[in-house]
């Protein structure tokens, strides 16, 4: 029996990944639930915006590097993150102007957008793989820990360690940072009111003056900005590969709609939902049950629910059972 | 000019498209674009009777059609020697035992009253059926996989003729599909969307990892064939000398036959699919699909099941989509989970519907054979522009490398470009519905 082992193993490789793959599911699944609330359908472009911009952060840290710009233990990747955001937001309202809005005003059926919006994802990724290749880039630089394994071994004296990675880190209190500010815009500012009150009901906004094309313009910046935050931290703490990016849309899809499509809130629980799902059904518990359980009775398997390789199984099995039994997800969405 | 005409019309483009490769390039590619073409008409078919008649839009074709190269598999290939016998009880117990606590579990739903007593038995079910399933798997899994891993490691297949993989692998499929539309039809239009979405993840997980069942990325190759094989044909003298009259050396000669054979079987399997579908379309049921799609609230006013219409012609429409997975892997005789790829197999099928014509099932068959026509040329053409961009450029420059090494990636900008443009220009598509 040995609880102060366990506790840390179960924060080196439980608790500490599944916060910040929940803050990066949690992030994509904001942008997704933004889109639904305001343009009424379920984007399927947004895994590879999320790809575009992070790509055009890879190509300006890579400029800053050869510049030999640093921001010393943190990565230049956060530097180069405005410049990201700035090309996602034109790259979206330019897709908008000529794609979206004419299905807009033509009030086409959801289903027609959605289709659209499939269309609009292989064009993207088909530029992301023209422009940087398909396969794995490595940008990040700086600091690697700001906890490492050893040094926490040694500074407490116990035999299992606790890494914490600075991309981890980075990844929690950036996506801190954009949630407070994303509540306090929906909440307190005009154009945040606006579309909250364009989300609720499309006809009473309009009537009270509300122009639909400023809401919708004002949406697209921020699901660009979203999206290329959670695509520059996901490939910071994962790799960037094009093609990950749109595997991430099924459990970005599933914390949108655990937590009720279209409810900013609900994304932001969905996704910690979804990535506590992942890491403790793919984890193997034989470590820390070792540390639990008196010797007679340790486990001789790794006491692993399901194997890493099916982890989207897992955020679909959620999905499944969430539209059997509260298709409106865990905080009201607007979803029937 | 009146619909018939222009129908054969295009189709005689197509043809001469077609055509034009087979004197440019070689034969041996244009009987295969055929032959590929009337495997993703079958598909275009399957996605067509979901989407144009019923307005369901599916985004999980690829795991439907993996699904049918699984039955291919299964099967079509001998049984591999002694791993039944190691642990093929075991896994089957397994399976029975995962399918009886679903059962059961759904049985407690129906019967128990809603509240706590009933969520804590149906978890208590739920996790003792998982570690009893994984408690009988597992050994078994590990001695069927120790048997030969570099041949075999995998229970192999029934060893039946491989035509009858045809049928069962639209019976997966459908089986399948069943799941998916019991749980996220009846819901909004983007849930069936993103389950299809999540499904097809899954299968293609499962075929890559479960070794057991398919090899996994290790791939079983060597599917057997309903026609003969080249080796034999060149070995046979009354066929060398009938190539030979023909004025084809033996070699060319076998592999134009082989996939003539082919063609003629997907032919008959199109046209007995497209039979069925044309009488489905102007049937009453027919007629009741479309009045859904229309308008769903006056068709439910006219006491229509919405739902279980739904249902029919989703698990109907991934059947054929499951029948076009098992014509293709015993094509190319081998199963391969690592080579399939979402755009390949989804997206693909959607723009030839689109493109084709939703609603129409001549549409389709144009749609199928036209996109996979571009589909196989866009590369060269790519890298051909590619070249012509480049040309100017000095050789070894960084830039001229980059674009010439990029224009693989030139299929997925052309394949969304022409699926938004005919969305945008010309919804109906080439052959609108009547």
């Amino acid at each position: 029996m040995d609880f102060l082992n366990a506790i840390v193993a179960l924060a080196n490789y439980v608790l500490i990944p599944g916060i910040a793959y929940g803050s990066q599911l949690a992030l994509g699944a904001l942008g997704v639930t933004l889109v639904y609330g305001i343009l009424r359908f379920s984007n399927f472009a947004h895994g590879d915006t999320m790809a575009l911009g992070a790509m055009a952060t890879v190509l300006m840290t890579w400029l800053f590097q050869s510049w030999g710009l640093s921001l010393g233990p943190l990565p230049t990747a956060l530097l180069a993150l405005p410049f990201g955001i700035l090309f996602a937001i034109g790259l979206l309202l330019f897709t908008d102007r000529t794609v979206y809005k004419f299905y807009r005003v033509k009030k086409a059926k959801p289903v027609i957008l959605v289709i659209v919006s499939l269309g609009i994802t292989f064009i993207y990724n088909g530029v992301t793989r023209f422009i940087i290749g398909a396969d794995d880039q490595n940008f990040f630089d700086g600091e690697r820990f700001i906890i490492s394994a050893r040094e926490f071994k040694t500074a407490t004296g116990l035999d299992e360690g606790l890494s914490f990675k600075t991309t981890q880190g980075i990844t929690i209190i950036t996506a801190i940072i954009v949630v407070a500010l994303l509540f306090w815009f929906l909440n307190r500012t005009r154009a945040g009111k606006s579309m909250r009150a364009y989300s609720d009901n499309e006809d009473l906004a309009l009537l009270s003056g509300i122009n639909p094309e400023r809401v919708v313009m004002i949406t697209w910046m921020i699901v660009a900005t979203l999206a290329t935050i959670a695509g520059v931290l996901y490939g910071l703490d994962k790799s960037f590969k094009p093609f990950t990016y749109f595997q991430l849309l099924l459990p970005i899809f599933a914390s949108a709609i655990v937590g009720g499509l279209g409810n900013p809130i609900g994304a932001i629980a969905g996704g910690f939902v979804i990535a506590f799902s992942e890491v403790t059904i793919t984890y193997a518990w034989k470590k820390i049950l070792v540390y639990l359980m008196p010797e007679s009775l340790e486990p001789n398997g790794l006491v692993q629910l399901l194997s890493t390789d099916y982890k989207f199984a897992v955020s679909f099995v959620i999905l499944l059972i969430v539209l059997l039994f509260k298709p409106t997800g865990l905080f009201k969405g607007q979803s029937v | 000019m009146n619909e018939t005409m222009k129908n054969t019309l295009l189709f005689g483009i197509v043809a001469l498209l077609i055509m034009s490769v087979g004197f440019q390039q070689s034969w041996n590619s244009a009987l295969l674009i055929v032959a590929m073409g009337l495997i993703s008409s079958i598909m275009a078919l399957g996605v067509n009777l979901q989407w144009g008649f019923a307005g369901l839009f599916n985004v999980g074709i690829m795991g439907f059609v993996a699904l049918g190269g699984l039955a291919a598999v299964l099967i079509g290939v001998p049984p591999t020697e002694g791993a039944f016998q190691a642990g093929g009880l075991g896994v089957v117990s397994a399976l029975l035992l995962g399918a009886g606590t679903v059962l059961l579990v759904i049985q407690i739903m129906k019967r128990m009253q809603p509240g706590w007593q009933r969520n804590i038995l149906v978890i208590v079910v739920l996790v003792a059926g998982f570690f009893l399933f994984r408690a009988l798997l597992d050994p078994s899994v590990e001695r069927i996989e120790e048997i030969n891993p570099a041949q075999t490691g995998f229970l192999g297949g029934l060893g039946l003729p491989v035509l009858l993989a045809w049928p069962v692998g639209g019976l997966f499929a459908a089986a399948a599909a069943w799941v998916i539309g019991k749980t996220a039809l009846g819901l909004r239009s983007d849930y069936l969307a993103i389950a299809t979405l999540g499904i097809a993840e899954i299968i293609i997980a499962v075929l890559k990892n479960e070794d057991w069942l398919t090899r996994g990325v290790k791939n079983v190759i060597g599917v057997p064939r309903p026609v003969p094989y080249e080796i034999d044909l060149q070995n046979n003298p009354a066929f060398v000398e009938r190539a030979a009259s023909l004025g084809f050396d033996p070699v060319e000669g076998s592999t134009l036959w082989v996939k003539i054979c082919y063609i003629a079987l997907f032919a008959a399997v199109l046209l007995v699919l497209m039979w069925m579908a044309q009488r489905a379309l102007h049937s009453p049921w027919g007629r009741m699909l479309r009045a859904i799609r229309d308008n769903e609230v006056a068709a439910e006013a006219m006491g229509k099941d919405v739902t279980a219409r739904h249902l029919q012609v989703f698990v109907l429409g991934s059947a054929i989509c499951g029948i076009a997975g098992a014509m293709m892997t015993t094509m190319d005789s081998q199963l391969t989970p690592g080579s399939y790829q979402p755009l390949r197999f989804t997206f693909l099928v959607w723009v030839m519907v689109i493109v084709g014509g939703s609603g129409n099932n001549l549409g389709s068959v144009l749609g199928g054979f036209l996109i996979w026509f571009l589909w196989v040329q866009v590369e060269p053409m790519g890298l051909w522009l590619m070249n012509v961009i480049t040309a100017g450029m000095a050789d070894g420059s960084a830039l001229k490398a980059h674009l010439i090494e990029s224009a693989a990636h030139m299929r997925l900008l052309t394949m969304g470009m022409v699926l938004l443009l005919v969305l945008r220009f010309s919804p109906r598509g080439l052959i609108p519905e009547k």
